[in-house]
């Protein structure tokens, strides 16, 4: 595909306003590309899909009432008129909006260069390519998954000159192998297609699946645990949109207390769209440059993410983490990263008095936003280990385990010395580790 | 658009599909949601575009552009055979399509009043009083909001089918959150997704936003202090109608999509423990337990004339007395399975695929009140409105949370329990349904939020409940 930008849209767009309403305040964003996603179960592709993308977002503020309006659709001048006149009249019929915070104004985004032209042409013959490679090295046990690329071109501007472009390329590749007793999974994401290798992501899913297999129930109660990559991706999610939101902060909604030690001293995040392993654009939703905010640091909880508004309410500056269409929700992340340890998972493992090696999390739900109660289950393979070894498969299990004294001082015992990407909730990107953590408080197995 | 849709399927079908449908859409969006007594964002959105799905060998090709001219419409059908074809790299068995007689046809959900002609002035009036009204009777965090999702339809397949709809959607949910020392509460009205259906702004009318507003606020408040749920491995459990429609949706709906149970989802959404073979003679619940999937029901969100492959909608018996008797299926999942389309194949927009969707998935009704079960009950809880829910791939095992419950001793309603949960497996629990709600307190549930699919699709799903108890539930579990 092209990676021209629409800056040309964009300016026409804000042209229209400024010849209907000239002093309205608007943003705009223009966003082209394409997405494209090849499924398999069975062992074979079922389900092939593909499509074009062309949307226009715009937001308008007259005399403080504020609306926003968008299509999906070639951006001709009678849509782009349509549009504008939408959100006019949506805009003059609303009521004023008090904590209004005024557009973004002008500021540099880095470029981080989070692009691949061959990503970006990616055919569906090399996607299929990739899933044949992850059905093949699971060497005759059924599998099932997805092969996904994407490319987005994306211009915003506003009426205080704020201008920016920026392009993004998006890979992955998540799969599982079947026994006739277990699932195990294996995945792989990058900016670029290239990098994921179909043969190794099947392989340790079939590796993993018949490890798993002929799991026995393990008793419920405190077990330790070492959770990999993606485990460790959902707790975070919960601690992002829940507690080190601006929204929830301001609200009294949110745990975090800024200066205290609330975790381990070995943890470590922040969320950086400029970090070399992630993906995406450097700028969020409101053209504000999405700075890199160190979370958490040894333990310490040092900020939250804001938007404009939620800024505005703290009498701060926004850190870039709008997103759209999610106001209600708040700041939210979009590229987590944690500090790695010095730890390989087999070191990890040997650390374990006993407790349980957990590959996948799934259907985690939050019970209490403040205590960050949650309840989910384990998925694709899960472990008893003992003196520092597997001893055997378990059956999948059920916790209801707060995420905050999880991570809590003294709660960590190790962290992983090599990072995933996995994509996780509103679009966000985690590069995390493997954790080894104290006590998870496992309340019943999967079968009753 | 008729035109437009047969263009994009002769274009996939010179391509090389077998087999081709195209779906022209219009879709029109207003989604408004005032906090703390202020509008804080009114969201308009316009999405045209056309989709299409071509068959080659074991797998669809979709290809999908934002653009309703003929060129675009041919160039999708070429493209979707395209990708179709990519996908015998790894094929499978041929997928077939169940027969179906081509339909041709229209159909419109009926609206009194069009939630278009009702000013942004007067929703914005509305959302912006009740979150005040929250806020005076103990709110910290009051919202509220209302959606509008206004689609127009044109499908056109290989086999003949010719079909337009027009689907208006509509509702609104409110909150109140309580801020405590140590944890939040929150009560929603009149569900944790609000209520939605194919109706028009009557619905929410109807719904008495400002007459609820000031309890559900009190609620709130009253569960900061309220005692915490016991901790019980068995005791009757009584749940209210939008609770048991979250119960539906998730141990029953999710697990009779026969996508999941032939295993085209497993690595995504899960597969289901139900198997093919035990259809018809696997006891799913009691004797009370009748569940249909009937998109024909007026107003209820699952509604529709047609599904997006073009089936005629219809009722389908999922459990009867108890027993299994029956999927939710498409063309080509009921093909796999021996049995006619259940009709129950639907996208969220034009750049999605069609699938197994839950249409209106619910329980019919029996013949108590919520008052006679209450009642009955000796030593129970009665336990209502969603907060909280977890279930695992197979849709076995579930832990679902409420907003509020109430101890019930010597059948009456006592006092308030907070952090109400239940636990446990599927067929025992619902093997342990002995009381059923009447026909009064039928309520036809909406569910705006159902994701599933690769990429995700948001599916709108009802759910018509009553309220029902069951016998020896594990409650109160805790973190």
């Amino acid at each position: 595909m092209s990676a021209q930008p629409s800056e040309a849209t964009a300016d026409r767009v804000l042209e229209l306003v400024r010849t209907r309403a000239s002093s309205a305040e608007a943003e705009v964003t223009v966003r082209t590309g394409n997405q494209a996603l090849t499924r398999f179960a069975n062992s074979s592709i079922h389900q092939n899909v593909a499509e074009e993308l062309s949307h226009v977002l715009l937001r308008v503020a007259v005399d403080g009432r504020v609306a926003a309006s968008s299509f999906d659709g070639p951006p001709d001048e009678d849509g782009l008129a349509r549009l504008v006149d939408g959100a006019l009249e949506a805009a003059r019929a609303s009521a004023p909006d008090a904590d209004w915070p005024g557009v973004a104004p002008v500021s540099h985004a880095p470029d981080p260069d989070h692009w691949d032209q061959a990503t970006a042409d990616a055919s569906p013959n090399e996607r299929a390519r990739r899933v044949a490679a992850f059905v093949g090295a699971a060497d005759g046990l059924e599998t099932a998954g997805a092969c996904e690329t994407e490319a987005t071109v994306t211009a915003f501007a506003n009426t205080a000159g704020q201008r920016l472009n920026g392009r993004a390329t998006a890979a992955s590749l998540d799969g599982i192998a079947r026994t006739a007793t277990a699932d195990g999974s294996g995945r792989a994401a990058s900016m670029r297609l290239g990098d994921l290798d179909g043969a190794a992501a099947g392989g340790r899913a079939a590796e993993k699946a018949r490890q798993a297999s002929d799991a026995q129930d393990l008793e419920p109660g405190r077990y330790e645990v070492v959770l990999e990559p993606q485990c460790v991706s959902n707790l975070l999610q919960f601690l992002f949109v829940y507690g080190f939101n601006g929204r929830a902060l301001e609200e009294g909604r949110s745990f975090a207390r800024i200066g205290e030690a609330q975790f381990d001293p070995a943890i470590s995040f922040a969320d950086d769209a400029t970090d070399p392993g992630q993906v995406g654009v450097a700028f969020d939703a409101e053209g504000t440059p999405k700075r890199r905010v160190d979370v958490v640091e040894r333990g310490v909880t040092r900020a939250v993410l804001h938007n404009r508004r939620t800024a505005s309410g703290a009498g701060t500056e926004s850190t870039g983490h709008s997103i759209e269409g999610g106001d209600a929700w708040g700041a939210l992340p979009s590229n987590v990263v944690m500090a790695a340890g010095d730890r390989s998972t087999e070191e990890l493992l040997a650390g374990v008095e006993r407790g349980v090696l957990v590959t996948d999390f799934w259907y985690t739900r939050i019970l209490d936003p403040r205590t960050q109660v949650v309840t989910g289950l384990t998925r694709n393979g899960a472990w008893l280990v003992e003196d520092g070894r597997i001893v055997r498969p378990v059956a999948n299990l059920r916790f209801t385990q707060s995420f905050l004294e999880a991570l809590g001082p003294g709660a960590v015992r190790g962290v992983g010395s090599g990072r995933e990407l996995v994509s996780g909730g509103f679009e966000g990107a985690y590069l995390v580790p493997a954790l080894h953590l104290a006590s998870w408080n496992f309340t019943g197995g999967a079968q009753g | 658009m008729h035109d437009l849709a047969s263009a994009a399927v002769e274009a996939a079908l010179n391509a090389g599909a077998r087999y081709a449908d195209a779906r022209v859409m219009e879709m029109r969006t207003e989604s408004m949601a005032a906090r703390n007594g202020a509008v804080e964002s009114l969201e308009r959105a316009e999405r045209a575009g056309i989709g299409v799905r071509a068959l080659i060998g074991s797998s669809w090709g979709f290809f999908a552009v934002p653009d309703v001219t003929p060129a675009a419409a041919r160039r999708a059908g070429e493209e979707a055979a395209k990708v179709a074809r990519a996908s015998t790299l790894v094929p499978g068995r041929d997928l077939e399509l169940a027969p179906v007689e081509p339909a041709q046809g229209s159909w419109a959900s009926e609206v009194l009043e069009d939630p278009w002609s009702v000013t942004v002035a007067e929703k914005g009036d509305l959302l912006e009083s009740v979150t005040r009204a929250m806020l005076d009777h103990g709110a910290d965090v009051a919202e509220a909001s209302h959606d509008i999702w206004d689609t127009r339809k044109w499908l056109a397949s290989s086999e003949g089918h010719r079909i337009d709809q027009h689907i208006v959607e509509c509702g609104a949910a409110m909150s109140a959150t309580a801020v405590g020392e140590a944890e939040t509460q929150r009560r929603s009205y009149p569900g944790i997704r609000g209520q939605y259906g194919t109706r028009g702004w009557e619905l929410v009318r109807e719904l008495d936003l400002p007459g609820n507003a000031p309890r559900i606020a009190e609620e709130a408040r009253q569960l900061l202090t309220a005692d915490a749920c016991p901790a019980l491995d068995a005791t009757d459990l009584i749940l209210g109608s939008e609770q048991m429609a979250l119960q539906i949706h998730e141990s029953v709906g999710h697990a009779v999509e026969l996508d999941r149970i032939l295993g085209w989802e497993a690595a995504f959404a899960g597969t289901s423990w139900l198997d093919l073979r035990q259809l018809g003679s696997l006891r799913f619940g009691s004797e009370l337990m009748n569940i249909t999937a009937d998109a024909t029901l007026p107003g209820a969100l699952g509604s529709f004339g047609y599904d997006d492959e073009g089936t005629p909608a219809h009722p389908v018996d999922i459990v009867r007395q108890g027993l299994w008797v029956g999927a939710l299926s498409g063309r080509d999942s009921a093909a796999q399975a021996g049995m006619p389309s259940g009709a129950a194949v639907r996208a969220d927009g034009y750049n999605r695929i069609p699938m197994v969707r839950m249409t209106n998935v619910g329980l019919l009704p029996g013949e108590q009140s919520l008052d006679e079960m209450i009642a009955a009950t000796d030593d129970g809880i009665f336990m209502d409105t969603n907060r909280s829910w977890s279930i695992d791939d197979k849709r076995l095992n579930f832990q679902f949370g409420c907003e509020i419950g109430w101890e019930i001793r010597g059948g009456r309603r006592g006092r308030l329990l907070r952090n109400p949960t239940y636990t446990g497996i599927g067929p025992r629990f619902w093997g342990s349904l002995d009381m059923l709600g009447n026909r009064s307190e039928w309520t036809f549930w909406g569910t705006p939020n159902c994701g599933k699919g690769q990429p995700m699709q948001v599916g709108h799903t009802g759910h018509p409940s009553v309220p029902c108890r069951f016998r020896g539930i594990r409650v109160g579990v805790r973190g």
